[in-house]
């Protein structure tokens, strides 16, 4: 009973089900109701009714003899096939098919919902094979794809797109058919989008191996006479199609096989003849394309063409991108016609190719002073890098011919056109590197070119030496190509140059092939030059100490040149080794007094000292000598030099100055924070005992008094006291897992001298260390109860105006603030709101604004993460979002006496932010930003337009509602009394040219009047802005602009 | 110039372009007072774009320093220019050039006189006759075509 029950009720919902789907196609139909599509899609889905009941249900509209209800109910059809195609069973689409296929015959309204129909079948996995054929045949039978509108010829396209990636085994048995029917299909296709799609089919046909048959040229003919594209998408086109996106798949498609050649490269050479600059470039970079599938069979008929275009293009032309695409292109075609294989019975065309070239460029590179003799010389460069046959050939003609023009012109200028050229060459033979056996294209004309490059060298032109230093280092890559003599000869070359030449040019030239080569010889320069700069640097003053400062000065700079190339060669470690050595030796006659070493001096060996602790690669090795040698001389030079300055007898050693100390610093904070770390833990506790404790044990020369107490108060202190920076150069660069040890004490002392001193390089850098220690401090409630003790000492401290170390807190605030701020502490808040109260601060107010530069910007020895301090990457925007609402309302509340601190704070902040942040800002801070353009400090000024300068350029939005009081307070500022606030305005004015016209052009007349003023302005410099503001703002809105 | 037509002279010598102006102390001091000297209207000039080649006026040696005379006290300057060849079509062209960057880029006070260096071409008295004449150079750059031809050669090249 039960049983039957249920069947009864399944029958009735059965029956149920099948009125609702003949309401729903009733009303879709002759209702003309689009949503019921989507209903029955959802029904079908759901598995309420199947494919089959729908189409019977559909049976009367499909073939009711009025065309559109038979549309319509082909429409439904197809939308809901398009929802369920993954569910159809075989049979069903086969059935479907059929049915498709046959209504491609009926009446033309209703092919539109027959190929979107078609189009969802293609997608379905159900489509038994043997149909796609079928499919094809029909639709290249029945359909004339161009008359149909956009739409339905792109469903064509997608129907074929659809075939090719799921049937490529049928369509290819298809044959040359399929791409005859293709060709039909696209001829004269203009849409755009379609031609995306259309051009896709093709690349695939090409690619994916479709038999071409006799249709190749017709395949050709279609795609082709869209070549070069001509397109320019309308103005907020909404389908996005773009000219790149057009040229790249139409190359694609004409690059794409062999077979085209003979069609293609005529039409290429014709088309680089054409007078619009587009039309060459995309011929030159189509030309590129081909010539990966391409060998010399293809190309061996077009060569002269080709070249001839080549040539002309690259002789003649005024444009660089014309220029290096051609020269991009003949690069490549060599390339091509080297690797291209040959047959036994044809001859290589590569030789015939380069002859040509040769023919025909050979003569100009006689020509120096001419025009031609770059495009000659670039042109063959460009071949020769191509491989090493081509370098080879090429070589063997122009070297003895640049050798033999070099000898016998005599002028400097036309030697040196000729050495550049040389050095093109030399530079080009690394690109092609000759495989395993083959030697140097060079390697015979070393003995010419060495004598050459060598007797350059010794010329009187710096500008020659120059060049000859670049062909030296070029020569001195080629592996194996110049001898130990003429390495040896070269570092003896290249020192002279340093040490004698006063050209700054010819100088830095010699210095920068030195370390070049010296990375790759290093044996050779620690043999020659080393030496020869150590006794340049340690020859004493000329021997009658003559009145003439002139001479003086000339000893200093080469001292310094000496040991600018020291630093310059010391990449290897056994250079280091070497150089080092002597610069700290030229920090211990300093200190002695010998030598006549002055503090500039020292201050270069510190920066040569850095520079090699810099480049040094991170060897165990170096490290290991870093930390036994130079860390302990320059601690133990910097203490014995603040001792024995505590004697008056003697002169004060230049050590104990401020500027030395802070070049010092640097070597010994970037040594630290490369140390490995047991080494690093070491170093700590070396550093560490040593301040405290005065522990001496670890120095070099020990004859030092005991209890040496550098942190504490002494009379004639500060000399001692400033010594604090070598501490925190060693143990605030360490790296963070390394315990610093006492750092209770450590802590409480800096705290100590950093609130109670009363000279400022210690006051300073014992704040500055402070901060780096606390920011790596680990969290948790040491760290809390330590911050809120130094809290209450600052409050204290400040509340008292009539405190005389005020300053000293201040700064020890504002550094502890950022290291905090830098960690995202919780207490930096409180800090950094202590700092926004002092902008009121009559006495420290502009201190504090100047903070917040500090507050938001890299410092670089301390607190950075090359000192491995705990960074957060975001920690600007933070601050920024955090205080940037404070600092406005600050600015709205307080009395004119103080708003340009505020405004000076703001401009600080901004100035710092990264770009895009800056840009998504700057809407609501530009009033006032541009009220700080008003206010009478000139800082504030100069920092507000150096912020705005580049974001000129992206606010186009903003600006246009301030871009009146912008430029009026741009062009009052013109006038400023300061030069580089006058110089700045005019940049700002220069850089508003360059947005949209309709914005600018308003103001031209009256910019262009206010801009004459400066172009009499009596400083140089800013009559050179004002010119260029000018001749831009002239050309706005004028043609040929 | 685009590849079908031939230029009037495809392969001239090339001259080598000063550097950059040295900057002095007294440049970057407040208080000096810098006067417009020859080298600063060299340096106006010498960048100006030849309307045939990729090249500047200095390149061509159209311009030299030895032939720019400015004396600031009396607010004059005078330049000469030397066409590539005797009968440079384009002379008038480069001379319009140089004149409208002096008028551009010189204070007011300034009387500019622009001409080609005696001898060095066919039609100079007509081409310099014409740069001196005031209503001519405007009326010049009353004409779109001209005026285009002309910004292009001012304009920076990029």
């Amino acid at each position: 009973m039960r049983a039957k029950r249920s069947l009864t009720c399944g029958l009735c919902m059965m029956a149920a089900n099948g009125a609702v789907l003949l309401g729903l196609v009733e009303e879709f139909v002759s209702g003309q109701q689009d949503s019921k599509a989507a209903e029955t899609a959802t029904g079908v889905k759901t598995g309420l009714f199947t494919i089959l009941e729908l189409v019977e249900a559909l049976g009367w509209s499909l073939t009711s003899c009025e065309p559109r209800v038979r549309a319509r109910g082909v429409q439904l059809l197809s939308w809901v096939l398009q929802e369920c195609c993954g569910s159809l069973s075989e049979k069903e689409a086969e059935v479907l098919t059929v049915f498709y296929e046959n209504r491609l015959k009926d009446h033309y309204v209703i092919t539109p919902h027959v190929l979107q129909g078609i189009k969802a079948l293609t997608q379905s996995p159900a489509l038994p094979p043997g149909l796609a054929v079928s499919i094809l045949k029909s639709l290249f039978q029945d359909i004339h794809v161009q008359s149909l509108m956009q739409a339905e010829r792109s469903c064509v396209y997608s129907i074929l797109l659809n075939l090719m990636e799921s049937r490529e085994e049928e369509l290819k048995k298809l044959g040359a058919d399929f791409v005859f029917g293709f060709v039909q299909a696209i001829d004269g296709e203009k849409d755009p989008r379609n031609l995306l799609l259309a051009f896709q089919i093709a690349r695939n046909i090409l690619h994916r191996g479709y038999e071409l048959g006799l249709f190749a040229e017709e395949l050709f003919e279609v795609t082709s006479c869209y070549f070069p594209i001509d397109f320019s998408p309308p103005p907020n086109d909404p389908h996005g199609v773009t000219r790149e996106q057009l040229v790249l798949a139409l190359r694609e498609v004409l690059s794409g096989t062999p077979s085209f050649a003979e069609f293609l490269l005529p039409l290429l050479i014709e088309k680089l003849d054409s007078d619009v600059q587009s039309a060459k470039l995309d011929s030159l970079q189509t030309l590129t394309a081909c010539t990966s599938v391409y060998g010399h069979r293809e190309l061996k008929d077009f060569l002269p063409g080709l070249w001839s275009s080549l040539r002309r293009e690259v002789f003649q032309t005024a444009s660089e991108k014309v220029e290096s695409a051609g020269l991009s292109a003949l690069h490549s075609l060599t390339a091509c016609l080297s690797h291209s294989i040959l047959d036994s019975d044809s001859e290589d065309s590569l030789h015939g190719f380069l002859d040509l070239i040769l023919k025909d460029c050979q003569h100009h590179l006689c020509e120096p002073d001419m025009k031609l003799v770059w495009p000659s010389a670039k042109l063959l460069q460009a071949a020769a890098s191509a491989s090493y046959r081509a370098s080879y050939k090429i070589t063997a003609v122009v070297m003895p011919l640049l050798l033999e023009q070099y000898n016998s012109h005599t002028q400097n200028a036309q030697r040196r056109t000729l050495l550049e050229v040389l050095q093109g060459f030399t530079q080009r033979a690394q690109g092609s590197s000759p495989e395993e056996g083959d030697e140097s294209v060079l390697s015979g004309f070393r003995q010419p070119l060495c004598s050459l490059v060598f007797s350059a060298l010794t010329e009187s032109s710096p500008a020659l030496q120059a060049t000859a230093s670049r062909v030296l280092t070029a020569l001195g890559l080629q592996p194996g190509l110049l001898s130990e003599s003429d390495i040896q000869l070269a570092a003896d070359h290249l020192t002279r140059l340093i040490l004698r030449e006063e050209d700054q040019q010819s100088c830095s030239a010699a210095m920068e092939s030195a370390g070049s080569l010296a990375a790759l010889y290093p044996a050779a320069f620690a043999a020659r030059m080393v030496p020869q700069l150590k006794e340049e640097i340690f020859s004493g003053p000329p021997a009658e100490p003559t009145e003439d400062r002139s001479a003086g000065r000339s000893q200093q700079a080469v001292r310094q040149r000496g040991m600018k190339a020291l630093a310059a060669i010391s990449s290897r470690h056994s250079l280091i080794q070497e150089s080092v050595p002597v610069l700290l030796q030229v920090l211990c006659s300093a200190h002695a007094g010998s030598g006549s070493f002055c503090a500039e001096e020292v201050v270069s060996a510190c920066q040569s000292l850095q520079q090699i602790v810099e480049q040094s690669q991170d060897s165990e090795e170096t490290s290991r000598f870093f930390h036994h040698t130079v860390i302990p001389q320059l601690l133990g030079l910097a203490v014995q030099a603040a001792l024995r300055g505590g004697d008056s007898t003697t002169p004060r050693s230049c050590l104990t100055e401020e500027r030395v100390l802070s070049a010092m610093a640097p070597v010994v904070s970037q040594a630290c924070s490369r140390l490995h770390s047991e080494l690093a833990a070491r170093t700590a506790s070396m550093a560490v005992s040593f301040f405290l404790d005065g522990d001496l044990t670890f120095l070099p020369e020990n004859n030092f008094p005991k209890h040496l107490q550098l942190l504490n108060k002494q009379p004639d202190g500060w000399l001692q006291s400033q010594l604090v920076c070598l501490l925190m150069a060693c143990v605030c660069s360490l790296p963070r897992s390394v315990e610093v040890p006492q750092i209770d004490r450590l802590l409480s002392q800096l705290e100590e001298l950093s609130c109670t001193c009363t000279h400022p390089f210690s006051y300073t850098s014992a704040a500055k260390c402070f901060a780096g220690l606390v920011n790596k401090h680990p969290a948790g409630e040491h760290l809390d109860l330590l911050l809120q003790k130094l809290v209450k000492r600052i409050d204290s401290e400040l509340d008292r105006a009539s405190s005389p170390f005020r300053v000293q807190t201040f700064t020890l605030l504002l550094w502890v603030a950022k290291a905090l701020l830098l960690r995202y502490h919780p207490l930096s808040t409180t800090l950094t709101d202590k700092l926004l109260s002092l902008l009121t601060d009559s006495e420290l107010g502009p201190r504090a604004a100047d903070g917040f530069s500090l507050l938001m910007t890299d410092s670089v020895d301390v607190l950075s993460r090359a000192c491995h301090a705990h960074v957060h990457i975001m920690y600007r925007q933070r601050f920024f979002t955090e205080n940037s609402p404070k600092l406005v309302q600050g600015f709205n509340s307080s009395p004119k006496e103080t708003k340009s601190c505020y405004l000076k704070a703001l401009s600080h902040m901004v100035t710092s932010l990264p770009r895009q942040v800056q840009l998504s800002e700057l809407p609501t801070l530009l009033p006032l930003l541009l009220e700080a353009l008003s206010c009478p400090d000139r800082g504030v000024q100069l920092s507000t337009l150096s912020c705005l300068h580049p974001l000129l350029l992206d606010l186009p939005q903003a600006l246009t509602l301030h871009l009146d009081t912008l430029v009026s307070r741009l062009r009052a500022l013109t006038t400023s009394s300061a030069m580089n606030v006058r110089i700045s305005a005019l940049r700002c004015l220069h850089a508003l040219t360059r947005l949209p016209d309709h914005l600018v052009l308003p103001f031209r007349l009256g910019v262009l009047r206010a801009l004459a003023v400066p172009l009499d302005d009596k400083k140089r410099l800013v009559r050179r802005e004002a010119v260029l503001a000018r001749g831009e703002w002239f050309l706005l809105g004028s043609p040929g602009r | 110039m685009s590849g079908g037509t031939r230029l009037e002279n495809a392969n001239p010598l090339i001259f080598q372009r000063s550097g950059e102006r040295l900057l002095t102390a007294e440049e970057e001091d407040e208080e000096v007072a810098d006067p417009i000297d020859d080298r600063e209207i060299f340096d106006l000039i010498r960048s100006i774009n030849d309307p045939e080649h990729p090249l500047s006026l200095e390149e061509l040696n159209v311009v030299e320093l030895v032939r720019v005379n400015v004396n600031d006290n009396e607010s004059t300057v005078s330049v000469e220019f030397t066409p590539t060849i005797p009968h440079c079509s384009m002379a008038t062209l480069i001379g319009l050039s140089i004149k409208v960057k002096l008028l551009r880029s010189l204070p007011d006070r300034f009387k500019i006189d622009v001409h080609i260096t005696p001898g060095t071409h066919t039609s100079e008295q007509a081409v310099n006759k014409q740069l001196a004449d005031k209503e001519r150079v405007a009326a010049a750059l009353e004409n779109s075509h001209l005026l285009e031809v002309v910004n292009q050669c001012l304009s920076a090249r990029v």
